[in-house]
């Protein structure tokens, strides 16, 4: 039987920690769909998501009551559509956006909160219908609601696509420009990777891969106010003693995880994927990953010593995490998203954290530069150069990295950007004033690097 | 099926007859029971057991409705998830 203590404080880290399972994300293949006619490709899309997605925000709520535990998201994540267009006789913008129009309709239809899968992964080169999607993006984004979207421009193995790269800077100031009424909202959703991975269950990056199955069930875990608990603890104690207490308590949070993927996957009658344990954060307070690093010892996140108190934060998580799940997968670390996280609000407000100690940063950790207001006069090719230099670390050190920024339409450094929700508030924060025009505009792609002679 | 009910709040009379009336209503069996004050919270915990006649929604709103009128925090959970957290 289990004992009073160990009851009380699952109880308390629901109730007091925000310890919660961000997303339940349902992967459904779209391969079956493609086809030349695009009236028919928008309803078999249509058909098969509301088919396999039918059950999937009850089943979620149903769990949440019986075992008490909030589950904050219920998703789907697709086969990247880049995939029915090439497939498409004669495909233009417009029928990739009527695509996405179907996809936010059975999204809306099913009741989920986002469907990501708007991709393509275009890390060595680029298909007619990879780059009619990428150009409809802006589009796609602008009049859909529940619709993500990611593009994959670099690899390890493959090095990374700088004519991509060059498109996407481009790509992400139109979509902010077409979204000016709600300051670039539609940037929020739209993610440009290097090393994407195929089962993440996390927005806006979700798609399902071209190695998965037909349908699957990955979970996203979280809880950084559990990490943040534990840890004052142990006050004063050495890292040793730190790193085993985010491992103890990241252990116990993914065998939550582990559990409502079990009973999620086998109500459903689908596989079960895997489980992503991130430490993500929300705005609200106690759920703030910049806490944790405050709490070990940094006054502010952002100062000496933040990238390595983040390597180890995102290290202990895996190591507590990978034994308390039979399948680890997705993205597994911390998030540092700035709009989403009220440490790191204050920071990027008060001047402690900047663009390029997030970069740095984002060596060490799970993704990238993920949810950051720049000015809205940042130019193209200034994004694609963040771009690259973002894909350079992932290449070189064989994670994923992305970006996702949001260049607000007549933003200034120091405007405050209200997204709302889980979604926050961005500070904007300035960006290098020199050109990088010159570099960008190259094109080609940088070779892939050598893994050896590491150093 | 097994779960366990958490029930925190101030101490006062009538906590235990109420919360056990409401359980015993709904059909459900309590195994185990076991109870103290904790920094001047009551704190008691109930390990119950029900089969599948028994609707978990009915329940909680039942225990909701005891949660509101005495000021208490009530939680019915699934023992799975207790077990899989604290026990490898």
């Amino acid at each position: 039987m289990i004992n009073s203590f160990e009851i009380l404080e699952t109880v308390n880290m629901i109730d007091n920690e925000n310890l919660d399972i961000r997303t339940i994300t349902m992967g459904i293949s779209l391969k079956s769909c493609a086809g030349p006619d695009i009236d028919t490709v928008c309803k078999k899309v249509y058909d098969k998501i509301t088919k396999y997605a039918r059950d999937l925000v009850k089943t979620g709520e149903d769990i949440e009551r019986e075992f008490g535990i909030p589950i904050i998201n219920k998703r789907i994540s697709v086969t990247p559509i880049a995939t029915l267009v090439d497939a498409l006789e004669e495909p233009t913008v417009y029928k990739a956006v009527e695509i996405a129009k179907t996809l936010d309709r059975a999204a809306k239809e099913v009741g989920v909160n986002f469907i990501g899968g708007y991709s393509a992964l275009v890390h060595k080169g680029m298909t007619p219908g990879e780059e009619i999607l990428i150009n409809s993006i802006p589009l796609a984004l602008s009049q859909t609601e529940l619709v993500c979207s990611s593009v994959n421009v670099g690899s390890t193995r493959a090095g990374i696509n700088m004519d991509a790269v060059s498109l996407m800077g481009k790509i992400v100031k139109q979509a902010a420009q077409m979204t000016a009424d709600t300051q670039g909202f539609a940037c929020a959703k739209l993610v440009v990777f290097c090393n994407a991975v195929e089962d993440n269950p996390f927005m806006a990056g979700a798609f399902l891969g071209e190695g998965e199955g037909e349908c699957v069930i990955n979970v996203g875990v979280s809880g950084p106010g559990v990490v943040k608990c534990a840890l004052e603890q142990v006050k004063g104690k050495d890292f040793g003693v730190v790193a085993e207490t985010v491992k103890r308590t990241a252990f116990k949070i993914t065998r939550m995880g582990q559990l409502v993927a079990q009973e999620a996957a086998s109500r459903l009658g689908v596989a079960f994927g895997i489980v992503d344990l991130s430490l993500a954060p929300t705005p609200a307070k106690g759920d703030s990953v910049a806490h944790i690093l405050e709490e070990m010892g940094l006054e502010k996140c952002g100062t000496h010593g933040t990238t390595a108190a983040l390597a180890l934060l995102n290290d202990a998580v895996k190591k507590g995490g990978v034994m308390a799940s039979g399948y680890v997968g997705g993205l597994s670390g911390a998030f540092i998203p700035v709009s989403e996280d009220a440490g790191m609000i204050a920071a990027a407000k008060c001047g402690a954290l900047t663009l390029e100690k997030l970069e740095a940063m984002t060596c060490v950790c799970s993704v990238g530069l993920d949810m950051i207001v720049i000015p809205g006069d940042t130019t193209a090719e200034t994004i694609s150069a963040i771009i690259a230099d973002e894909a350079a670390i992932g290449m070189v050190n064989t994670k994923t990295t992305a970006v996702r920024v949001i260049p607000a339409p007549g933003a200034k450094v120091g405007d405050i950007v209200e997204f709302g929700g889980l979604l926050g508030t961005g500070p904007v924060m300035p960006v290098n004033k020199y050109s990088s025009a010159g570099f960008v505009k190259r094109g080609g792609r940088i070779p892939a690097p050598l893994q050896s002679l590491k150093n | 099926m097994k779960a366990i009910v958490t029930v925190v709040g101030h101490d006062q009379k009538g906590i235990i007859a109420k919360t056990s009336m409401t359980l015993f209503e709904q059909g459900v069996n309590i195994l185990d029971i076991s109870q103290t004050i904790m920094q001047d919270m009551f704190t008691m915990i109930m390990l119950i057991e029900y089969d599948s006649s028994v609707s978990i929604n009915k329940l909680n709103e039942s225990l909701n409705e005891i949660e509101k009128e005495m000021g208490l925090s009530i939680h019915i959970q699934r023992e799975e998830l207790f077990t899989s957290m604290h026990r490898i």
